[in-house]
C-alpha cells in the first residue's frame, strides 16, 4: 500500500514535470509530443492494428485448417 | 499459416509506420499542419487499391485467355477488397479536405474522376450480383473488369491532371514533389505504402481460399 502511494506520487510528478506546453511558430503537434501525450494515440492505434491482426492470424489458421479437411476429396 | 514470411513483412512495416508515422517529425506547413501525417495512412489506400485492381485485371484475362473459373475467383475477390480500400480511402480523404481545403466535397476534378472510377466498380459487384450461370458470369464481368481498369487510368491520372485541382500532384504537377516529401517523410512513406498492399493481398487471400473451398465443394457433390 505505501508502496503504491509512493509510485504514484512519483508518477503524477513525472507528468506535471512534462506538462509544460510551448507555442511553436505554426501550430504543430511538438508540445504534444514532447508531453508524451502522441504516445497515447500511436497506444490506441498499436492496440488496434494488433487486434486486426490476431484476427487476420486466426482467420488464416482457420482457412488452412479447412483447406486440410478439403483436400482428400479434390 | 501458409507462407508467412510476407505476413511477418507487413506486420512489421504496418507497425514501424504506425509508431513512426506519429513520431518523426513532419515538415511545419501552413493550413495542413500536423495532417501531413495523413499521407501515411490516405495514400496508401489508394496505391493498395491501385495494385488490387490491377491483379483482378490480370486475372480476368487469364480467365479469358484459360476459361478456368479458379481465375474468375481470383479476379473477383481482388476487385471486392479493392472496393474496400477505394472506400477507405475516399473516406479518410474527404475527412481530411474538410480540414485542409475547407470542405469534404469540393468538387474537386481528383474526387469527380475517382468517385465516377468507384461507380463503375460497384457496377462490377452488381453486374455479378445479377447472374446465375457461372461460366456466363466469369466472362461477362472479366470483359467488363478490363473496360472498368481501362477507364480507371485516364479519369485518375490523366484527366485530373489536364485541369486545376486542389489535390496534390494535379494541375500539371507530375507527382510528389508537391507533397514537400523530404528524407524523413518518404522513409516513413515508402513501407507503409508496401505494407498496406500487403495487408490488402493478406486479406484478398484470406477470401480467395474461402471462395475457392466453396467452389471445390459446390463441385464434388
Amino acid at each position: 500500500m505505501f508502496r503504491r502511494t509512493i509510485l504514484s506520487a512519483f508518477f503524477l510528478l513525472a507528468f506535471s514535470a512534462f506538462s509544460f506546453a510551448q507555442n511553436a511558430q505554426p501550430e504543430m503537434a511538438d508540445a504534444l509530443r514532447k508531453d508524451g501525450k502522441i504516445y497515447v494515440v500511436v497506444l490506441v492505434l498499436a492496440t488496434i492494428f494488433a487486434g486486426i491482426i490476431a484476427f487476420l492470424v486466426r482467420l488464416d489458421r482457420k482457412i488452412s485448417k479447412l483447406e486440410k479437411h478439403n483436400n482428400p476429396i479434390s | 499459416m501458409r507462407q508467412s514470411w510476407w505476413k511477418v513483412v507487413c506486420v512489421l512495416l504496418l507497425g514501424y509506420t504506425i509508431v513512426a508515422g506519429f513520431l518523426i517529425p513532419v515538415p511545419a506547413l501552413n493550413i495542413i499542419n500536423e495532417t501531413i501525417r495523413n499521407l501515411y495512412f490516405h495514400v496508401p489506400m489508394w496505391f493498395t487499391m491501385i495494385i488490387l485492381f490491377l491483379v483482378s485485371f490480370i486475372y480476368a484475362i487469364k480467365y479469358l485467355r484459360s476459361g478456368d473459373l479458379k481465375h474468375d475467383i481470383f479476379s473477383a475477390e481482388y476487385t471486392k477488397v479493392g472496393i474496400v480500400f477505394s472506400i477507405l480511402g475516399m473516406l479518410t480523404g474527404m475527412e481530411w479536405a474538410k480540414y485542409t481545403w475547407g470542405e469534404a466535397w469540393s468538387n474537386d476534378p481528383k474526387q469527380l474522376g475517382t468517385a465516377i472510377s468507384m461507380l463503375i466498380y460497384f457496377a462490377y459487384l452488381v453486374l455479378r450480383g445479377g447472374m446465375k450461370d457461372e461460366e456466363k458470369r466469369a466472362k461477362i464481368s472479366a470483359v467488363y473488369n478490363v473496360f472498368a481498369f481501362a477507364l480507371m487510368i485516364p479519369l485518375l491520372w490523366i484527366l485530373p491532371r489536364m485541369v486545376d485541382s486542389l489535390h496534390p500532384g494535379n494541375g500539371g504537377n507530375p507527382g510528389f514533389n508537391t507533397y514537400d516529401l523530404d528524407k524523413d517523410m518518404r522513409m516513413v512513406f515508402y513501407p507503409a505504402v508496401f505494407g498496406w498492399i500487403l495487408l490488402g493481398v493478406w486479406i484478398t487471400t484470406l477470401k480467395v481460399r474461402i471462395s475457392l473451398i466453396e467452389y471445390k465443394r459446390e463441385n464434388n457433390f
